[in-house]
């Protein structure tokens, strides 16, 4: 535990050398009209043990990004710029037999409906099994016994018992972990998780993000965490970088970010988030709203992105696109700073 | 403002047959299964205020405000609009003209509109139907000054639904439900399909309009903190019933029952104060077959033999009611 960072603590990003590197990635849509740029120069990385929470609203790229990393660009999408680095080593290249080994050994995949990634045709043993024999040379008994310690894990009462039920046995929460469970068969380094708790309840949030959180931190797993629910990232992730029509708005450790944000689109994010706070109740206090909405891909704003929404913009916004620098703790890609 | 109830809802409850084919059920000798979606629900919206209620998926509150708007019929109890029982299918020629005065917001502002209408059509729709206004030229105006009253163009009339995003779309729904002059709006969570952003343009031109026109809502929500925002009065549902009712300010500062303690302690925490989560234990029972007795004492750490046994009803202290037998023997 010792050598995992603390929450909120920056992440040194070279020592211990991250899990997950990725730089300036740039993802096009090809289309008759002309091609569409849905993430445009995208860099951050992940550290062991650390979880990084991707947030933005519908259409900033943030589930496009996690799909780019594990390979799973449907096309016509596809990288047309930057790299992807895997423990220092480029993924973003790989054909398709080469990233199948990957997927699931080295990088698991956690998706919002817990229903869709199971196959209900077969019981929840059956799945990991497949799962962990594929990935790891051990024999059936072995991997059934695997299979039962992992079920444990992530709070399956009775595993013994739930290993032989299909999915459809289990309620919505439970389901949940055994996707977990699915994910971390083969000890993954890095872990996708994009939106896990959006088709839960609020009571089962709870548990799933503290299953996600206290997995990672044992194992040295990294996650990436993508959600558009800032509460869920303010309680589990050590860094967030918030995404806004496809480019990185501003990265840092998440207190800064949730607290103490630099970009004017951040800051904005942060006062509509409807609060339970001290003057609850009727018309205490507005909610704080940013006017408009995200550009759409076909008519992106030149300069700055967020420029036509901020109240904050000058000419240069208008002209020239900025670049994340450094702003106290954080990366924010705003003229103000400059 | 006149303080008297403008909706009563008494001793509601509604079932839904899910029973298995009825030849299934008499070879396997299964007996007919109802599922009780909402079971012996009573509370009052007062004029001009917002009554919330909440609760986690399958607890009827959709259900519940389906049974008011006239969506579905009750099948036990009866629900009053401004002193008149509308909840009595014989008794549609009186209540016609007080439905006309609600209106409801639907969750879901891809689905909820017709994608062939102009904008124009879909807000007309309703003064047509109902007759507030005859000529093609009074509707055209009223159409152009009920969308520039949402924050669209009068411009924006001509288009269709799918040139709008999300936001734009359920500004246009609340065009469509104030087009009828409605004084109370049911709303089914109306903004849990938008972003944070635009979410907070819905939640405070929502609250505009309540105070230009003196609307009353019934605000229906998962989301506590959106509630949190909107509402006078909060009313927590669990499996079917009510368990606490209450001013927000109370229920926020003092909440009284187990389940609506822990839907607090489950919000998640932006301010990051460090407070620890406590994850509660297990989930929501199955609906079809529900606890005894109180259907949260499964899952409650204040649980005794009697709340096993006998189901609490709704006991008012103060301003708030909350049904459970620890409130009501002061074990908490």
């Amino acid at each position: 535990m010792s050598s995992v960072p603390k929450r909120g603590a920056e992440a040194p990003l070279q020592n211990p050398p991250p899990i997950l590197e990725v730089r300036n990635l740039r993802i096009e849509f090809p289309t008759r009209r002309g091609t569409l740029v849905a993430v445009n120069g995208i860099s951050f990385a992940i550290a062991p043990g650390e979880v990084l929470g991707v947030v933005g609203e519908s259409g900033a790229g943030k589930s496009l990004t996690g799909t780019a990393i594990i390979g799973l660009l449907e096309p016509p999408g596809r990288i047309a710029a930057g790299e992807i680095l895997l423990e220092g080593e480029r993924i973003d290249q790989l054909k398709g037999e080469q990233m199948r080994r990957i997927r699931g050994r080295r990088i698991g995949a956690i998706f919002q409906d817990p229903l869709t990634s199971l196959n209900p045709l077969y019981t929840v043993g059956n799945q990991l099994v497949e799962t962990i024999r594929t990935h790891i040379a051990v024999d059936a008994a072995e991997a059934r016994a695997r299979a039962i310690a992992l079920l444990r894990e992530v709070g399956i009462p009775a595993p013994e018992a739930r290993i032989d039920h299909y999915p459809h046995q289990f309620s919505g929460g439970m389901r949940q972990r055994v996707v977990i469970a699915l994910a971390l068969c083969a000890e993954p380094r890095l872990i996708i998780a994009d939106e896990p708790t959006t088709a839960l309840d609020v009571s089962i949030q709870a548990q799933i993000i503290q299953l996600l959180k206290r997995l990672a931190r044992e194992r040295g797993t990294a996650v990436m965490l993508i959600t558009h629910d800032m509460g869920v990232i303010a309680e589990t992730a050590d860094r967030v970088a918030v995404l806004y029509a496809g480019r990185v708005a501003e990265i840092g450790p998440v207190r800064e970010v949730v607290r103490n944000a630099r970009h004017p689109y951040t800051a904005g994010l942060m006062g509509a988030i409807p609060k339970i706070g001290a003057g609850a109740g009727k018309h205490s206090s507005r909610l704080v709203q940013i006017e408009g909405s995200m550009p759409r891909l076909t008519s992106m704003p030149a300069g700055c992105a967020f420029h036509p929404r901020c109240t904050k913009c000058f000419e240069r916004c208008t002209l020239e696109r900025p670049e994340p620098r450094p702003v106290g703790p954080n990366l924010a890609a705003c003229w103000l700073y400059e | 403002m006149n303080s008297g109830a403008l909706l009563r809802v008494e001793d509601v409850g509604r079932d839904f047959d899910v029973s298995r084919p009825w030849l299934d059920r008499v070879i396997e000798r299964a007996p007919r299964q109802l599922l009780h979606a909402v079971d012996g629900v009573s509370f009052e919206v007062r004029r001009g205020e917002t009554l919330a209620l909440v609760g986690e998926s399958g607890c009827g509150k959709s259900t519940l405000a389906r049974l008011i708007v006239g969506l579905y019929a009750p099948s036990r109890g009866r629900i009053e609009f401004d002193g008149t029982v509308i909840s009595d299918p014989a008794n549609h020629a009186q209540t016609a003209p007080l439905r006309r005065r609600m209106q409801m917001i639907f969750q879901d502002p891809y689905a909820s509109l017709n994608p062939r209408w102009r904008v124009r059509e879909v807000v007309a729709e309703p003064i047509r139907v109902l007759g507030l206004l005859s000529s093609d030229a009074a509707i055209d105006g009223r159409v152009a000054e009920l969308l520039k009253q949402v924050g669209l163009s009068p411009d924006d009339g001509d288009k269709y639904p799918h040139e709008f995003s999300g936001g734009q779309r359920q500004r246009i729904s609340i065009a469509r439900a104030l087009s009828g002059q409605p004084d109370f709006l049911v709303c089914d969570e109306p903004t849990s399909a938008l972003d944070v952003s635009v979410q907070a343009q819905i939640l405070n031109l929502m609250s505009d309009l309540q105070a230009q026109l003196g609307l009353t809502y019934l605000f229906i929500s998962h989301n506590l903190a959106v509630v949190s925002h909107v509402a006078d009065r909060i009313g927590v549902m669990y499996l079917g019933r009510l368990v606490e009712i209450a001013d927000a300010q109370d229920l926020f500062a003092r909440p009284k029952h187990p389940y609506t303690r822990m839907l607090l302690d489950a919000v998640p925490d932006l301010e990051m104060s460090g407070r620890q989560r406590t994850p509660v234990a297990g989930e929501v029972p199955n609906p079809l077959a529900p606890p005894s007795g109180c259907a949260f004492h499964p899952r409650c750490p204040h649980a005794n033999e009697r709340c096993a046994r006998e189901r609490p009803a709704l006991a008012w202290q103060g301003g708030g009611a909350a049904a459970c037998h620890a409130v009501e023997e002061k074990r908490i």
